[in-house]
C-alpha cells in the first residue's frame, strides 16, 4: 500500500529509516482497492516498439565498399494482432570475386524485397486470410531467390548474408557466410547467434586448430558457403525469441567483429545515448583499430 | 527389473556359500527407516536388497541395502570385522565419483551389519556379457574401459593411501540404465575376506600373479581390468581357464572384429610382469582414447551404446488392475497416483507399492488427466462434468456440468479452471465457487487441453482452429490448421507448439499467432509435444516418435515403433518416454533417440506416461496401471 500511495502522490525524499505505520490496516483489501492497485501497476505503454540504428564505413584500407545493408522497422499498433515488424540484413560481397558489391547489393534488395512483398498485405493492408508460409519458409525462399539471381546475373561473385526478420517476439534468422548476428545483454553477455561458414571455423570445429592457431590462421577470409556460390545452397535458418530484458540484436560484417573485441562492443552499446550513436561509435572504433575492411553494423531493440 | 546379482562368492566357488543365510523378507523394516522390497543379489556374506527409504514419505526414494552377516564365533574376530566394516564405510563416504555409488548410511545390530548405498538401476557387466547375442561392440567396451580407467585413477590417487580395488571383474561393474559404468562392492568384501584364513583376495582368473603373493598395487587393478576387458570382448570367462593363460587366447583369434590397437592395449594391461603393464590407470586411459580416436570410435561412443536393457526383461515395480481400458494420463501427487479409467472411476493408488487407496465413480469414461490443487483432484469425464473430489478421501466436493462429453484436461490458473468440452465451449470456472466465470464459444468440439501462459489461454479445436484468449475470455488471435487440433499446446521462448491431424507440427509466435515454422510429420497426430533443451518431441500415427530442433525445425532423430503413437512423450533426466499402439512403453535417450528399454503391456498404450522421482507411471488399454523404474 505504501508503495501504491507513493506512486500516486510522488515522494521526493527517500526515508532513511523504515517508517512505522501505526494504523496500518491488515484486513483483506476490498475488491475496489485491489483493482485500483492492479490498474496502477499495469504498464502505461502496452505497445511494443522496435527501434534500430545502422552504421557503415568503407574502412581505412579499402577503396570501395562491398558491404550492403538494409534496415526496415515498422510499428503498427491499435489492434491485438498488430505486432512489431522489422527486417535487418547485412551482406558482405566477396572481395576476391568480381562484382562483390553487385552480389551483396542484389542480396539485400532481393531478400528484403521478397520478404516485404510477402508481408505487405498483412502489414499495410487488411488481410483476408493468414499467411500460408511460415516465417522460416519465407526466409528460405527469399534467400534461394537471391542465390539464383546472383548465379545468373553476376556469375563468379558471392556474398555473405545475415538477415533477421523480427515479427512479434521472434527473430527468424537466415544466414550464409561469416557476417554475424549477436544477442547483447545488459549484463555484458554477448551471445553469438550465428555460426560462421568459414574454413577457419570449420577447422576449429573439427578440432584441427586450437584458439591460438585460429587467431593466426592465414586464410581467415575463406568461406565454405556463400550466396551465389555452388549449385546447392543450404542456408542456416532458425528462430529464437528476441533477447529479453533490454537485450540488443546486433548484426555486423567481419569488418567489425574481426576488429573490435566484445568487451569494447558491449561498452559502446551500453554507454551510447541511443542506438544510432552506438552504431556510429562502433564504426569509429573499427576505423580507429585500423579499419582493414568494410564495416557494417545494425543494432535493434524491442522496447516497451 | 534386472539388477545386480553377485554370482560368485569371494574366495572361489568351492565353498558352497552362495546359499542365502537368513534373508530378510520383503516388507521387513530396518532401523525403522528402510523398508525391504526385494532381494537383488546374494553374496558370500549376506544379501543385497532393494529398499525404500521411509524418511521420505511423500516420494519413493530407493536405496540398495547391503548386508554382512558376521559368522565369526570368536568375539575378538567379530569385533574386528565390525570395526573394519565401519572403517571401510567411512572411507566410502569420503569418495565422490560418478562411477562410485554414494553411501547414505551404515549400521550394525546383532550379528549383521548394513551399508545403505545408492540404488543402481541396471545390470552387472557379467550379465550383460552373457545375455548378449554374440560379441559386444568394441566401441562400447572401449567406452566402458575408459570410464573404468577413470574411476581406478581416482581410487589410486586417494591420499594418504591409494585405494586398491583388488577385485575388478565384470560382476563388480554395473552398467546403469544410461549405459554408464558403476563400480560396486569394493573395499568392504576385501576387509571381511581378510578374516578368512588362506583365502586369496580377489577373484581367481582376474587377479594378477603378484596378488597371489599378497601384493596389492595399482598395477594389480590394471591387470584385473585387462582381464575383465578380455572377458568382455571375447566372451571367454577367465575363471574357467587356467590362471594367467590370456596369452594363449589371443583376442583377435576369437573375435576378428576387434581392432589391432584395442587388442594391444588389453595385452599390455595383462602383462605377467607388473613393470611391463601401463604405469598407471591414466596411461591406460590415454592409450584407450588413442584407440578410440584412431578407429573413429570416439565420435561414435555416445551413439553406439545399445540399449542397456531391451526386450521383456523389465519387471514393473508394481501394476494395478482396473476394470476397463486406461487411455488417460495419471497424475502423481504426494505419494499417490491418480488416474481415470474407462470403467468410469478415478483411482487413487499408492505410488510406492500400487496399493488401492480409493476410487470415485463418475458416470462416464475418464480420459482427462487429473490435476491436484489445494488438496482436491480436478478431472473431467465423458459424463459431461468437471469433478472436484478430495485428494485424501475421494469424496466429491462439487461438480460442474457442460453440454458435451469432456476429453480435455483441466488447467488451473489464477483461481480458475479452464477446459474445453464437446459442447464447443472453452469453460472458465471459478475454483472456489464452482461457478462459470465465462465461456468462449468456438465452431467445433474441443479435445485439446488449454495452455495458460502469461495471462493468455491457448487451445485447439476439432475444426482445426487454434485460439489465444485473454483471461477475460476475449479473442487475441486465431490460427487455422488444415485439420483438427487434438494435440495440446506447450510454450517455450515465446513460441507455442502443437500438432494437427493435418500431419504438421506447428510453431507459432505466442503473442501474434504468426507461424514461425511448420514441420511435416509422416502422418497426422493427436499426440501432444513435449520439450527439453532445444528439442521438441512428439509421436505421430505413422508410428514414429520424432525429435525436432525448436530453432531450426530440423529433424534430430526419429524412432520407429510398430504402430501409431497417440501417446504424448514425457522427458525425465536425459530420457524420453512414450507409449505406442504396438503395446509398448519406450524409453529412449533423448539426444540420440537410442532405445534404452521397452516394456510390453497386453494392450495399446495410448495414454501418456508421467515420470516422478525416477518412476514412470502409465496406463494401458489392458486395464492396468504400471509403475516402472525410469
Amino acid at each position: 500500500m505504501a508503495d501504491f500511495f507513493k506512486k500516486l502522490f510522488g515522494s521526493k525524499e527517500t526515508p532513511t529509516k523504515p517508517k512505522v505505520i501505526d494504523n496500518a490496516t491488515t484486513a483483506p483489501l476490498s475488491d475496489q482497492q485491489i483493482s485500483s492497485i492492479i490498474a496502477s501497476q499495469l504498464p502505461k505503454y502496452e505497445i511494443k516498439q522496435l527501434v534500430a540504428g545502422v552504421g557503415q564505413s568503407v574502412g581505412k584500407q579499402r577503396d570501395h565498399n562491398e558491404d550492403s545493408v538494409m534496415a526496415l522497422t515498422t510499428t503498427i499498433s491499435g489492434t491485438p494482432e498488430s505486432v512489431p515488424f522489422g527486417l535487418y540484413i547485412v551482406a558482405d560481397g566477396m572481395g576476391g570475386h568480381q562484382f562483390g558489391e553487385v552480389a551483396s547489393n542484389a542480396a539485400i534488395r532481393l531478400v528484403g524485397g521478397s520478404i516485404t512483398k510477402k508481408f505487405h498485405s498483412f502489414l499495410y493492408n487488411m488481410p483476408s486470410q493468414q499467411l500460408q508460409d511460415s516465417l522460416q519458409e519465407v526466409m528460405e525462399a527469399s534467400i534461394m531467390e537471391a542465390h539464383q539471381y546472383i548465379q545468373r546475373e553476376a556469375p563468379g561473385s558471392g556474398t555473405t548474408i545475415t538477415a533477421a526478420l523480427v515479427l512479434g517476439q521472434q527473430i527468424t534468422i537466415g544466414h550464409v557466410g561469416d557476417s554475424r548476428a549477436y544477442a547483447v545483454y545488459p549484463d555484458a553477455r554477448i551471445e553469438p547467434l550465428t555460426r560462421d561458414h568459414s574454413l577457419v571455423k570449420r577447422l576449429e570445429e573439427l578440432g584441427h586448430l586450437n584458439s591460438d592457431e585460429v587467431d593466426n590462421f592465414p586464410h581467415r577470409n575463406v568461406l565454405i558457403k556463400a550466396l551465389g556460390q555452388g549449385e546447392t545452397l543450404e542456408a542456416d535458418i532458425f528462430t529464437i525469441p528476441f533477447p529479453q530484458q533490454g537485450g540488443t540484436l546486433m548484426i555486423c560484417s567481419d569488418g567489425l567483429w574481426g576488429v573490435v573485441n566484445e568487451k569494447d562492443i558491449f561498452r559502446i552499446i551500453s554507454e551510447a545515448p541511443n542506438l544510432h550513436r552506438a552504431c556510429q561509435q562502433l564504426v569509429e572504433a573499427a576505423n580507429a583499430a585500423g579499419g582493414p575492411d568494410n564495416i557494417t553494423v545494425i543494432l535493434a531493440q524491442l522496447i516497451g | 527389473m534386472e539388477t545386480k546379482h553377485i554370482t560368485t562368492p569371494f574366495g572361489g566357488d568351492d565353498k558352497g556359500s552362495g546359499k542365502p543365510r537368513q534373508q530378510l523378507s520383503s516388507g521387513a523394516t530396518l532401523v525403522n527407516r528402510y523398508s525391504i522390497q526385494d532381494v537383488i543379489g546374494v553374496g558370500g556374506m549376506g544379501s543385497v536388497y532393494r529398499a525404500r527409504d521411509l524418511h521420505f514419505p511423500n516420494v519413493v526414494k530407493l536405496v540398495a541395502v547391503k548386508e554382512m552377516i558376521n559368522m565369526a564365533p570368536d568375539p575378538l574376530v567379530r569385533q574386528t570385522i565390525v570395526q573394519n566394516f565401519e572403517r571401510e564405510a567411512n572411507l566410502l563416504a569420503t569418495l565422490n565419483h560418478p562411477s562410485i555409488p554414494r553411501i547414505y548410511d551404515y549400521f550394525s545390530h546383532d550379528d549383521r551389519s548394513y551399508l545403505v548405498l545408492e540404488f543402481i538401476h541396471g545390470k552387472d557387466l557379467e550379465t550383460v556379457i552373457s545375455d548378449a547375442n554374440g560379441f559386444l561392440p568394441e566401441d562400447q567396451v572401449i567406452s566402458w574401459a575408459i570410464q573404468l580407467c577413470d574411476v581406478l585413477a581416482y581410487l589410486h590417487s586417494q591420499k594418504p593411501d591409494a585405494i586398491i580395488f583388488r577385485d575388478m571383474k565384470p560382476s563388480n561393474v554395473m552398467i546403469n540404465h544410461n549405459g554408464d559404468v558403476m563400480l560396486v562392492d569394493f573395499g568392504i568384501a576385501k576387509t571381511f575376506q581378510t578374516g578368512q584364513k588362506g583365502t586369496m583376495i580377489g577373484t581367481e582368473g582376474y587377479s594378477p600373479p603378484e596378488q597371489y603373493r599378497g601384493e596389492a598395487t595399482p598395477l594389480a587393478d590394471i591387470y584385473s581390468l585387462g582381464a575383465a576387458l578380455h572377458h568382455a570382448i571375447t566372451r571367454r570367462d577367465p575363471r574357467l581357464e587356467p590362471p594367467f593363460s590370456f596369452a594363449e587366447r589371443p583376442i583377435r583369434r576369437i573375435n576378428q572384429n576387434v581392432s589391432v590397437e584395442f587388442e594391444a592395449v588389453v595385452n599390455t594391461a595383462l602383462q605377467y610382469n607388473p613393470g611391463d603393464r601401463f604405469p598407471n590407470a591414466e596411461a591406460m586411459k590415454d592409450a584407450l582414447m588413442n584407440v578410440a580416436r584412431k578407429t573413429g570410435a570416439l565420435s561414435k561412443i555416445a551413439a553406439a551404446l545399445p540399449a542397456a536393457t531391451t526386450g521383456t526383461g523389465i519387471k514393473p515395480l508394481w501394476d494395478f488392475k482396473c476394470e476397463d481400458e486406461i487411455r488417460g494420463t495419471p497424475a502423481v501427487h504426494q505419494g499417490t497416483v491418480y488416474v481415470g479409467c474407462y470403467d468410469n472411476n478415478l483411482y487413487a493408488i499408492n505410488a510406492a507399492d500400487g496399493k488401492f487407496q480409493w476410487k470415485y465413480p463418475s458416470d462416464g469414461g475418464i480420459v482427462s488427466r487429473p490435476v491436484v490443487h489445494d488438496g482436491n483432484i480436478y478431472f473431467c469425464s465423458e459424463d459431461q462434468r468437471l469433478h472436484v473430489v478430495s485428494a485424501r478421501t475421494g469424496k466429491v466436493v462439487w461438480t460442474y456440468y457442460t453440454e458435451g462429453k469432456i476429453y480435455s484436461s483441466p488447467r488451473i490458473a489464477d483461481g480458475h479452471i479452464f477446459f474445453g468440452s464437446e459442447d464447443q465451449d472453452l469453460h472458465a470456472v471459478n475454483a472456489t465457487s464452482g461457478r462459470a466465470a465465462w465461456k468462449f464459444s468456438t465452431d467445433a468440439p474441443i479435445h485439446s487441453t488449454p495452455l495458460i501462459y502469461n495471462e493468455l489461454i491457448y487451445f485447439g479445436t476439432e475444426s482445426g482452429s487454434f485460439y489465444a484468449l485473454d483471461f477475460r475470455g476475449t479473442l487475441k488471435w486465431r490460427f487455422s490448421a488444415k485439420r483438427s487440433i487434438t494435440s495440446s499446446p506447450i510454450i517455450k521462448g515465446q513460441a507455442v507448439y502443437f500438432a494437427s491431424l493435418d500431419g504438421t507440427l506447428y510453431a507459432l509466435d505466442a503473442k501474434s499467432g504468426w507461424a514461425i515454422w511448420k514441420f511435416r510429420l509422416g502422418k497426422g497426430t493427436v499426440s501432444s509435444p513435449t520439450l527439453a533443451d532445444d528439442y521438441i518431441f512428439i509421436g505421430a500415427s505413422d508410428g514414429f516418435i520424432y525429435c525436432v530442433d525448436t530453432r531450426t525445425a530440423k529433424e534430430v532423430w526419429r524412432f520407429k515403433t510398430d504402430n501409431q503413437v497417440s501417446s504424448s512423450p514425457a522427458v525425465f533426466k536425459d530420457s524420453v518416454y512414450c507409449g505406442s499402439v504396438d503395446n509398448h512403453m519406450y524409453c529412449l535417450e533423448y539426444r540420440s533417440g537410442r532405445l534404452r528399454w521397452k516394456f510390453e503391456t497386453k494392450g495399446s498404450v495410448t495414454g501418456s506416461p508421467v515420470v516422478f522421482d525416477d518412476i514412470v507411471y502409465f496406463g494401458s488399454t489392458d486395464h492396468h496401471v504400471y509403475a516402472l523404474f525410469a
